[in-house]
């Protein structure tokens, strides 16, 4: 590690002779082996193991690229990790029991969800105090700012609703009553319509953000798999607006949809209970966590085939991306 | 922010009910609960909570609570407790007089079958305590719903869990209370659905305390004849505990000890149990059982019915939770529902032992037209009950 401290301005340069991302890497969290695994992005292997808090879930990297946030869900906390060295430099208060977050546009709201005690708690990453808790329905879980930062979306699971945050009051003031078990909202990059995954009632609603109304509900059928087997989870929308693309955990498929007509265009098989997704920083490729199989399926997004998977600790279960 | 929030309540709202500008909409529900002398046994280290079932019912309401805040609807909960079956009758009736419609009853199926008569039709009762298959099948009463699965449910998920692991030879060794040879009948008929063969059937009637004598008394009991597992029926408790690693031959021991079949236990923490454990166990200080969760499951049901739908009576309670739209989340990794002829609640039903998750049932392969949950408990063809008419 502090080989690789010394090093870094020598990488730096290296890193500006080359611009071609040689070191994209991928860091995901094993929730049952309380560790991160890096995954090297141009040899497809794992380079390091991170040792990191309890229960690692939710990941999401700082605006700058430069941190890396951590909801270590049964330590209570939220860990910083400096990206150049690997190491956990602060620990963020996060209320109990943290397992999603989303971080504001401004690079210092980071909106947590605290699972057990049914409050969103907001945190400012620099001065590390906490800005408000805000009450929400039963075992809060997804959440999203809206690319413009007004809003905050988070989707309580047993509540079953997606609840409106204004960013700048800190008041909820909407919900939007969704099918059982909403896991995962996404906000499509013009920050007009949010997909929002329900994981028990097997549907994908996606919501016009103006009027906070579900405009479309996607349903989705894969022969030979029990339809209460299709669970949808992690949503990622590519960046040109084209697809969607939806992970139906114990289904072990990703369902690829257009992301204007709704139609789902195929299921792609992928490990054993699909969780959540990121691409790579080309956008090439979407990797996938499959928590029950211990890996990370690549989709090769242009011609929509799974690549390979690489196997990484116990339960995958977040997955962010970063070009070196 | 009150505007916003009773538009959403008004989107929610389908039929029925009344919706003044500032009174939240109020659902009341009362909790029965029977406590039931087990009579004395011999393994009496763990006593069973005293509470089981009413602190799921507070769960559920805090839980309801929580989501009603947003759409102005408030849940309350009266609690009834005792041993005398008359005098839970007569508070019942008392609760029904002053306005309460919903009722979570945790007691055995004769008072059970006493509180359905005593209260009259537009009140809703559901079963959070009693697993007597008859009222599942041939002693049906009108409008009852269960959460608590069935002996047969249980029965059923753990024939398929042994068929699957081809261990059908089966010593069935039964206790001699009513319950004990309503579980030893229900494993019976599993054996007869899922092709488990009952090799010899033996009655334990011994009185000797066993935590001195088991070493010496069970082997040549469970001894004589070929067996894959032996099958206890003794639901309180009594015996059963004595007879893993005592048996004639070295096999398993499974039923009401040994491998349990359940519809709750502290092991299950994947499909975000692990979160209503914690819940639970903040405000219990223990652990849940399954008559915590069926009567958490019970209130949960209702209180999504009112959220859906916008109606606290019982009439639109009750149709909505026997329609198709019904769909509960509760923690077993598939959405569960009401069975419309028999009001049974469709669910996994977990294997385990007392420190690990062994499986879940339905096991993968035994088949349905409908949903594999139905292949656990009285299938629609095998139930005259008919509760949704």
């Amino acid at each position: 590690m502090t080989i690789k401290t010394k090093l870094l301005p020598l990488m730096i340069a290296a890193a500006l002779a080359t611009p071609a991302a040689h070191a994209a890497k991928a860091y995901i969290s094993n929730e049952k082996d309380d560790t991160l695994s890096v995954l090297d992005l141009n040899t497809w292997e794992v380079v390091e193991t991170i040792d990191v808090g309890e229960r690692p879930r939710g990941i999401a990297l700082s605006k700058d690229h430069t941190k890396l946030y951590i909801c270590a869900s049964d330590s209570d906390t939220v860990q910083v990790m400096d990206l150049a060295t690997h190491k956990i430099i602060e620990n963020l208060p996060s209320g109990a029991d943290p397992e999603q977050f989303a971080l504001h546009p401004d690079n210092r709201k980071l909106y947590i969800s605290n699972e057990d005690d049914a409050i969103v708690t907001v945190v400012d990453t620099e001065s590390h105090e906490v800005l408000a808790q805000i009450e929400v329905g039963v075992e809060p879980e997804g959440m999203a700012v809206s690319p413009d930062g007004k809003w905050a979306v988070n989707t309580s699971e047993t509540t079953n609703m997606l609840h409106w945050i204004d960013t700048e009051t800190h008041e909820l003031v909407d919900n939007t009553l969704v099918d059982q078990r909403p896991r995962h909202v996404e906000f499509r990059e013009d920050g007009k319509l949010l997909w929002a995954s329900s994981e028990i009632g097997g549907t994908v609603s996606v919501i016009d953000v103006e009027s906070r109304q579900i405009i479309q509900k996607l349903n989705f059928e894969i022969k030979g798999i029990h339809p209460d087997k299709i669970q949808p989870v992690g949503v990622k929308l590519t960046a040109d607006g084209k697809y969607a693309f939806i992970a139906l955990g114990p289904a072990n498929h990703v369902a690829v949809v257009d992301a204007n007509t709704y139609e789902v265009l195929d299921y792609l098989l992928v490990g054993r209970r699909v969780w959540h997704m990121e691409f790579t920083p080309d956008k090439k490729y979407l990797l996938t966590t499959n928590g029950i199989s211990g890996d990370v399926s690549v989709i090769n997004v242009a011609d929509m085939k799974v690549e390979r998977s690489i196997k990484v600790g116990r339960y995958p279960w977040g997955v962010v991306t970063l070009a070196d | 922010m009150l505007k916003t929030l009773l538009a959403g309540a008004l989107c929610a709202l389908v039929s029925g009910a009344s919706l003044a500008a500032t009174d939240p909409l109020q659902v009341s529900i009362a909790y029965l609960g029977q406590q039931i002398d087990p009579g004395p046994v011999l393994s009496n280290i763990i006593p069973e909570p005293e509470d089981a079932g009413l602190q799921g019912a507070r769960l559920a309401i805090t839980d309801s609570n929580t989501t009603g805040r947003f759409l102005k609807q408030h849940y309350n909960l009266h609690e009834i407790e005792g041993d005398d079956p008359q005098q839970l009758v007569a508070s019942a009736f008392d609760l029904y007089s002053r306005g309460i419609r919903f009722f979570v009853v945790n007691t055995d199926s004769d008072t059970l079958r006493s509180l359905r008569a005593a209260l009259p039709a537009d009140s809703l009762l559901i079963n959070a305590g009693s697993r007597d298959d008859a009222l599942r099948s041939n002693q049906c009463v009108d409008g009852l719903l269960h959460t608590i699965p069935s002996r047969a449910m249980l029965a059923d998920a753990l024939a398929q869990w042994l068929i699957m692991r081809r261990w059908s030879r089966w010593m069935l060794v039964e206790g001699s209370t009513e319950d004990d040879q309503a579980f030893a009948a229900a494993v019976k008929r599993s054996a007869q659905r899922f092709g488990g063969k009952i090799v010899a059937e033996k009655a334990w009637s011994f009185d000797t305390d066993l935590r001195r004598t088991a070493q010496k008394e069970l082997p040549p009991f469970t001894s004589g004849t070929e067996y894959d597992v032996v099958v206890v029926a003794d639901e309180r408790g009594d015996f059963g505990e004595y007879l893993p690693y005592n048996t004639g031959l070295p096999r398993p021991v499974v039923g009401t000890q040994g491998l349990m079949p359940t519809g709750w236990h502290k092991m299950i923490e994947a499909w975000g149990a692990a979160q209503l454990q914690s819940r639970f166990e903040k405000q219990s200080e223990r652990w849940m059982n399954e008559k915590d969760y069926a009567s958490w499951a019970a209130i949960r049901s209702i209180a999504e019915a009112v959220t859906r739908t916008g109606d606290n009576s019982s009439e639109g309670v009750r149709g909505y939770l026997l329609s198709d739209n019904f769909e509960l989340a509760a923690f077993k990794g598939r959405k569960l529902s009401f069975r419309s002829w028999s009001g049974q609640l469709r669910q996994p039903i977990a294997l385990i032992h007392p420190r690990a998750l062994v499986s879940s049932s339905p096991q993968e392969g035994f088949l349905h037209q409908r949903s594999e949950l139905d292949t656990l408990g009285f299938d629609e063809p095998e139930s005259p009950c008919q509760v949704a008419r």
